[in-house]
């Protein structure tokens, strides 16, 4: 579809004025009731049948239109002594400050007001904003004496939130009004008015306008009861003071009831406005409740914009806690039966399906492939009981439309908030499953962000054939698994696959055959041919690859040696796979992790996301095969280190704690030399930073020295699963400095961190560092200070995500409307080019090689072995 | 001290097209001048090779990913 493009040339921003509102109402409002006693609407009331209509039967008496057709006319009410728009209060005392108050010119000198103007037509000229002159106006134009006619001003202050004070006498509406009027035209380029559009007496409101009864709906309760907007009970309240207001002031009634009257008129319909305006109370409702007004309709997270027009409630989605399911595919999501028997997905009857379609409005609302409406050729929705399925089915013909329960290998659409991408929202097949929540696999945890300590995702069905078949061919799991974020899979194994897949392929890893075939059995792979020997962990792994694959990588496990000793490396790090067979090599998180898995990226690249998904779903139950074979735990024991190790941890501490102090020493007797730059305090900062975290360092070495491939934790570590070796030696060596702002802990009394220490105290211990491993257990001045640290982190965390949040929602915005041509260009909604050819080099780089085109250094390698095989 | 903006390294080549070869652009891009991409005539390089206002230059830069892109700019007063 294209519409009509039009430019918009001009939005001219004014006020509103009496004779306006008059112009634009149907009828002027007096009477504070709304129904008379047969409960038909009383005319000159908030009812006032000219004010539109919402019942579909009845025609609009202004108009002419139906009901739901009429958008609703305004009416207005004549306010019997003019009142302040709390909107404007503020504008209302900066401009009466900067005025005189007695020839209503602004008070600035004639050589400023020549200089000004200007510089402000200018800025008009050029379609700069004019705020920043205008508040400068402002702050010189608060002068003691007019310079126009010599008069001297008295300070104006404002009293929250519409009282304008002057002196000590408080102004009322009609004299601020009248303030307002005695401005001349030609002084209102000062004030930032445009004589155009505005008047500043405008600001003083002597007529209100009523909305139509479109926008104040009254809703009729079961009882028969007719319950009322709040912004009409708001109106019957100003209608109702207005009035006795009217009446006290014809009467000739003492002017102090006048004035409170006038008062509370002013109160009404500030609050009428606003109803959190700081410094009134707000109206509230019988019951207690504050009234939900005009600025409430729009502001906040409920208002208006936020939940009706930026994000809107839609129908056919469900949204559950979600929990792992390792044996279904990626391509699914596991429904519960409760939902799937909720949403539905519209079926179109033809005499093909319309047997099936029976069974399904047999089967009734409840039970589950069943059918919740029918929908007639007219349009007319037929809900389906258990008590008239019979009924409908007699009536069911081809035409209808049957909105039948969702069923295995519907597709339908994933998500998780935050969307921060675009595999934040996949395509999923549908598979039914008892309990409560949604189940997903494992691999997709990463592109959703997701893990099941209690997230929820929603899922949406698809109500078109048109939408499905879009979703399927763009939108479905395996057509994401590579990231066109960085060019690899984002969607891969995780955790235990990782573990798993080293287990079962690390050298010397030998296998029964009947463990190889309970194995291959329990990853659903199709079974091999009996040899009738033992089986390496390695030739179990390669069924699962294609017999043409051919790679070399170095493993997450590599060392990264000085010199790389490739097919005999002692970590079985040189991964070699020559016609689909490992050669050498262990499987890790860079076979065919999330993020970085290599020969899944190599599948997905060279035989399609049909093969990878397939690939991906039995690789990681073979892994899962294989761990259970072996076992795999983890307790603190995997930290243990013998107590020779703690003893040369311990003295390797404790020297450089003297080396720092011996810093310290220097630096008091002014040996320490000063490094480039530096000043020698920080010199000394450098410095002791530099010991201490050599120290923290080398007793992780001496930890990790001690640790070997056997030891549950490592294994994960060092193949990528889960955990790092610095995780590890904190916990079994030394947890090291702490930080706050980037440098050692300072803060805290005054020259020292915490009493127990000298003032000016630099030490080791003095500042932070924490000489004690998480095993041993920290003492209660490091656990003081680790607290300091990990707060800092976690406020960072914090700030960053809303920071990050605020980034990513304006730049979504700026680029949501850019596409990529067929001819490779990227353009907006209104063709202007912003790129002639789409990141420059026309790459996708979700197919791209890591980001780049190719990797030329990859692909001959490849075909160096691919040779070598073929000889 | 007056330098020449143009011999700058950060400064892309920026040429003026003729005629014919701007209609070949717009041809090629199948767009109507006014949505390409802008350029004002006070811009300093536009001065320096003296573009008039509805002139396309043409500006050949270097790409990360690319190695050398090619890009059209409409000039506005
Ligand atoms: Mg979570
Ligand atoms: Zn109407
Ligand atoms: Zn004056
Ligand atoms: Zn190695």
């Amino acid at each position: 579809m294209k519409g009509i493009l039009k430019k918009i040339s001009q939005i001219d921003f004014g006020l509103m004025s009496p004779e306006n509102i008059r112009k634009m109402s149907v009828t002027k409002i007096v009477t504070p009731d709304t129904y008379d006693e047969d409960g038909y609407p009383i005319e000159a009331g908030l009812m006032d049948p000219r004010l539109g209509v919402i019942d579909p039967g009845l025609r609009c008496r202004s108009c002419g239109s139906k009901g739901g057709d009429c958008q609703g006319h305004f009416g207005h009410i004549n306010l019997a002594r003019p009142v302040i728009h709390v909107g404007f209060a503020d504008t209302i005392h900066k401009i009466l400050r900067s005025t005189c108050k007695d020839c209503g010119h602004v008070l600035l000198t004639e050589s400023e007001k020549v200089d000004y103007k200007e510089k402000i037509e200018t800025l008009i000229k050029n379609e700069e904003s004019i705020t920043g002159i205008i508040k400068e106006i402002y702050a010189v134009a608060r002068r003691d004496k007019c310079p126009s006619c010599g008069e001297e001003q008295e300070d104006v202050k404002i009293d929250k939130p519409v009282s304008i004070v002057e002196g000590n006498y408080k102004l009322t509406a009609s004299e601020v009004r009248e303030r307002l009027e005695a401005i001349p035209q030609e002084d209102y380029i000062y004030i930032g008015i445009n004589y155009e559009v505005a008047k500043p007496e405008w600001m003083v409101l002597t007529v209100l306008p009523v909305p139509p009864v479109t926008v104040r709906p009254s809703i009729t309760l079961e009882t028969g009861e007719r319950s009322e907007d709040d912004l009409t009970h708001k109106l019957v309240d100003i209608l109702r003071i207005n009035q006795r207001l009217k009446e006290n002031m014809e009467a000739g009634a003492p002017q102090l009831i006048v004035e409170d009257l006038w008062e509370l008129l002013q109160y009404h319909v500030t609050t009428y406005f606003d109803n959190e305006a700081s410094g009134v109370p707000p109206a509230r409702h019988r019951s207690g409740r504050p009234l939900k007004t005009l600025a409430q309709r729009l502001k906040g997270k409920e208002g208006r914009f936020r939940s009706n027009l930026s994000g809107k409630r839609v129908n056919f989605s469900a949204r559950t806690v979600i929990s792992p399911d390792p044996n279904i595919s990626i391509n699914e999501v596991g429904v519960p039966e409760m939902i799937a028997t909720e949403v539905t997905v519209p079926v179109f009857v033809t005499e093909w399906n319309i047997e099936k379609m029976k069974e399904y409005i047999m089967n009734g609302p409840n039970k589950h492939p069943g059918a919740n409406y029918v929908i007639r050729p007219d349009d007319r929705k037929i809900r389906v009981y258990d008590e008239t399925k019979e009924t409908v089915i007699e009536k069911l013909e081809p035409g209808f439309v049957v909105e039948r329960h969702l069923m295995d290998g519907d597709v339908v659409l994933f998500n998780r908030q935050p969307s921060l991408h675009r595999m934040s929202m996949m395509a999923h097949e549908v598979k039914v499953l008892p309990y409560k929540t949604f189940r997903l696999n494992l691999c997709v945890c990463p592109p959703y962000n997701a893990d099941f300590d209690g997230d929820e995702m929603n899922m949406h069905v698809f109500q078109t054939e048109e939408s499905r078949a879009e979703a399927k061919s763009l939108m479905r799991v395996q057509e994401h698994i590579l990231s066109p974020r960085f060019g690899g899979p984002i969607i891969g194994g995780i955790h235990d696959h990782i573990s798993g897949a080293y287990l079962l392929t690390r050298e010397g890893s030998i296998f029964s055959e009947e463990d190889v075939f309970q194995m291959v059995k329990r990853a659903r792979m199709p079974l091999p041919k009996p040899t009738g020997e033992d089986w390496t962990g390695k030739q179990v792994f390669s069924l699962l690859l294609p017999n043409d694959l051919n790679m070399v990588y170095r493993a997450e496990i590599c060392r990264k040696c000085d010199e790389c000793l490739k097919l005999e490396c002692k970590n079985d790090a040189y991964v070699v796979i020559e016609d689909g067979q490992i050669k050498s090599g262990a499987m890790d998180e860079k076979a065919y992790g999330a993020f970085s898995g290599k020969i899944l990226d190599s599948i997905v690249k060279e035989y399609g996301t049909d093969k990878a998904r397939e690939f991906l779903d039995t690789s990681t139950k073979l892994a899962i095969a294989g761990i259970m074979k072996r076992g795999f735990t983890t307790s603190t024991a995997d930290e243990e280190i013998p107590k020779e190790a703690k003893d040369r941890i311990e003295q390797l501490l404790a020297n450089a704690e003297q080396k720092v102090e011996q810093l310290i020493d220097a630096y008091h007797n002014e040996e320490l030399e000063a490094l480039p730059g530096r000043s020698l305090r920080e010199t000394l900062e450098m410095k002791i930073m530099q010991v201490l975290g050599e120290a923290r360092d080398k007793s992780g070495e001496i930890a990790e020295s001690y640790f070997g491939m056997e030891n549950h934790a490592v294994i994960m570590a060092l193949t990528g699963a889960r955990g790092s070796m610095l995780n590890l030696t904190q916990i079994a060596a030394c947890v090291g400095q702490q930080s706050v702002r980037g440098g050692r802990i300072e803060r805290g009394y005054s020259k020292r961190t915490l009493p127990h220490f000298y003032e000016g105290e630099m030490g080791a211990k003095a500042s932070g560092f924490v000489h004690s491993s998480y095993k041993k257990g920290l003492d209660p001045l490091e656990f003081f200070f680790h607290a300091m640290g990990g707060r800092e982190g976690l406020v960072d965390t914090a700030i960053r995500t809303a920071q990050s949040g605020y980034m990513q929602r304006r730049l979504v915005n700026a680029l949501q409307d850019l596409n990529v041509q067929l001819d490779g260009t990227v353009r907006d909604n209104r063709g202007v080019i912003i790129q002639t050819q789409y990141g420059e080099d026309g790459i996708d780089p979700a197919k791209s090689d890591y980001g780049k085109v190719a990797d030329i250094d990859r692909m001959i390698e490849e075909m160096r072995i691919k040779s070598k095989a073929g000889k | 001290m007056k330098k020449d903006i143009l011999k700058h390294k950060l400064v892309p080549d920026h040429t003026i097209l003729s005629d014919t070869e701007a209609k070949k652009v717009v041809k090629n891009l199948k767009v109507h001048p006014e949505q390409l991409p802008k350029i004002k005539a006070d811009d300093p390089v536009a001065k320096a090779i003296e573009a008039k206002p509805g002139d396309i230059l043409q500006i050949t830069r270097k790409s990360h990913t690319a190695g050398k892109f090619v890009t059209y700019r409409l000039v506005l007063e």
